[in-house]
């Protein structure tokens, strides 16, 4: 079989495994792929060199395909992503500083997304002068959980605390010089604030929003268009490496390839934390947060269009774009979950048959419909209780900018 | 001109790369030009310098924070876009590919901006190029120690003179296929295992 050479960006970040585990454990050749790793420094250079023809695939972040097909980048370019890279991975890390006032205010310490966020109001609040937090990008699930997190909360993100935009790797060093008080940002980069910069993990992905996506593999709709095999293939190898990767057994190997020095470049026991899901949350004090970061289970590759809705609400909720019905469907048509059937139906797994679900209504790990047979879905509430359903939108964007407008 | 004259504000951690086009920008007649080594300052000189371009290194990791800046900026009012003209694929393609990326105030003609890129982009290709020469010199370096190292002990274990060694490792390179370096690695390499 020939081989087809494809250019794949990438960012220092855990959740880029399943891109690095299908070349460096053969998925990838298997299907004739020879994929060429990039690194990047920063999701702009993603976004850009993406458009441009630099890269065939990347990692990106979720909402950034729907942000280029939406026009809202500076290269408008329709994209579209046909698999995400896992579910989880990010937590909320502060200073030691801001950690000690919330103890004080009464978090509770263990990662519960609720009481840690109403004691970061109370901090908020007595507050002489603006808390200011890291993301990593803009159009980014950092930046719109940690503004969920906060909104829920009863912090405005806009008006009372600042957000700022920084690159993964240099979160832990603004945060140990005092530019930032806290951030939100995939693994590594927390558990290297925590071991370097002393700082604490507040809370997890995980606990704001149970299994919600975070990366995906995004590539320009017009090379996809012209490439049906070669995206078939990208997407058959990401599977394989997702379950290879959610295999216990393999959690060692994953962790040394990524902890390598083209990858993470970082300790082989830091790295494994975000398999394990048992994070050291700083001083010592060690958690174990179930499905901190879900490779496989519960349909962790495949594109919901309901996740891409979502992230169009918050795209509206925080004014980065004009609501209307050809933008949503616009956004809606940037996840493919018909490239994802096409690519796994003839290995005969499980696929599920609706392109869109009820999001955050799940208590407990339920089964959903799949062909050839239903499968297990985790639970995947928001920590506040509130519930998305794509069919009711204008709803849900209606109800939320109520909650957002000052009080009185 | 000197009335629309455009400011320009140039961010390279690159000190060597930014003075390059600097020089080039001034020669060709700017003399509005603030150039910035550190990002974290961004906000206090795009305050000062009102600039209506921004050259960026494109390796620069914060080109992300950059971009957050001017989307909620309240100090610079008008909207900004990246490079000259959206439209303006092959350009913009050259600009990425030389690894500079610009943030153009949204209204110049593209005309003003244009040179103004070509020459970033001259440069930083200029500067790529010399970057490229200086690690090819030293590989040359060091492959002429290893080689007479290897003539060396060509030398000595087999009593032949200096050019003899040459001509021995030549033949052996070019009846194999391989680089004289790589033949003198070997001859090394092989030296070390099974040396005194």
């Amino acid at each position: 079989m020939s081989t087809t050479r494809l250019t794949a960006g990438f960012l220092p970040l855990f959740d880029s495994a399943l891109l690095v585990l299908a070349r460096e454990r053969g998925f990838a050749e298997a299907e004739g792929l020879d994929i060429n790793l990039v690194r990047e420094t920063s999701w702009a250079n993603i976004r850009d060199r993406a458009a441009i023809g630099h890269f065939e695939i990347a990692q990106m972040l979720a909402p950034m395909p729907l942000a280029a097909s939406l026009g809202l980048t500076p290269i408008p370019t329709p994209m579209i992503t046909p698999l995400v890279l896992g579910l989880g991975n990010n937590c909320v890390t502060v200073s030691d500083t801001l950690w000690q006032a919330m103890l004080a205010e009464g978090a509770p310490g263990n990662l519960v997304a609720g009481p840690t966020g109403l004691a970061l109001a109370r901090v908020v609040a007595a507050s002489p002068r603006k808390l200011r937090f890291g993301v990593v990008h803009q159009t980014s699930s950092h930046n719109y959980e940690l503004r969920y997190w906060l909104a829920a909360s009863g912090v405005h993100p806009d008006r009372d605390v600042e957000i700022v935009v920084l690159p993964p790797p240099l979160l832990p060093d603004a945060l140990g010089a005092g530019v930032i008080d806290g951030y939100c940002v995939g693994e590594p980069w927390n558990s290297v604030g925590v071991a370097t910069k002393g700082a604490h993990i507040a809370t997890v992905k995980a606990s704001i929003w149970q299994s919600s996506p975070d990366k995906v593999i995004g590539m320009r709709a017009s090379w996809a268009e012209q490439h049906p095999e070669l995206v078939s293939g990208v997407i058959r190898a990401i599977y394989h490496a997702g379950a290879w990767c959610a295999d216990p057994a393999n959690h060692d190997e994953a962790a040394r390839i990524m902890a390598g020095p083209a990858y993470l470049d970082q300790p082989v026991s830091l790295v494994r934390r975000a398999l394990s899901g048992m994070l050291d949350t700083g001083a010592g004090v060690s958690q174990t947060v179930p499905g901190f970061f879900i490779p496989h289970a519960s349909a962790a590759n495949f594109p919901w269009q309901s996740h891409a809705l979502w992230y169009y609400s918050q795209m509206v909720r925080w004014g980065e774009l004009k609501p209307s019905p050809q933008a949503a469907a616009i956004a809606a048509a940037s996840f493919r979950p018909d490239l994802y059937r096409a690519a796994l139906k003839p290995l005969g797994v499980n696929l599920p048959l609706a392109d869109s679900k009820l999001e955050a209504n799940r208590q407990h790990a339920g089964p959903i419909a799949g062909v050839p047979s239903p499968f297990t879905m985790l639970p995947d509430r928001f920590f506040d209780g509130e519930v998305f359903d794509p069919d009711q939108l204008d709803a849900y964007m209606t109800r939320q900018q109520q909650a957002d407008l000052p009080a009185g | 001109m000197s009335a629309s004259e455009l400011s320009i504000l140039i961010i390279d951690e690159n000190r060597i790369r930014a003075s390059i086009i600097e020089d080039g920008l001034r020669e060709a007649g700017h003399t509005r030009v603030v150039v910035l080594h550190d990002v974290n300052q961004v906000a206090r000189t795009i305050q000062d310098s009102d600039p209506d371009v921004i050259v960026i290194d494109l390796e620069n990791p914060q080109r992300d924070t950059l971009e957050h800046f001017f989307s909620l900026s309240k100090v610079v009012q008008r909207p900004i876009a990246m490079f000259v003209d959206r439209s303006d694929g092959a350009m913009i393609e050259k600009s990425v590919e030389a690894g500079v990326s610009a943030y153009v105030v949204d209204g110049l003609r593209k005309e003003r901006v244009k040179p103004i890129l070509d020459m970033a982009v001259s440069r930083f290709n200029a500067f790529a190029k010399l970057r490229q020469e200086l690690a090819d010199v030293r590989n040359e370096l060091e492959d002429r120690k290893l080689v007479d190292r290897a003539k060396g002990i060509l030398m000595k274990t087999r009593g032949i003179s200096e050019a003899d060694a040459y001509a021995l490792l030549r033949s052996a390179a070019m009846n194999q296929n391989r680089k004289l370096v790589e033949i003198a690695q070997s001859l090394i390499t092989a030296a070390d295992l099974l040396g005194p």
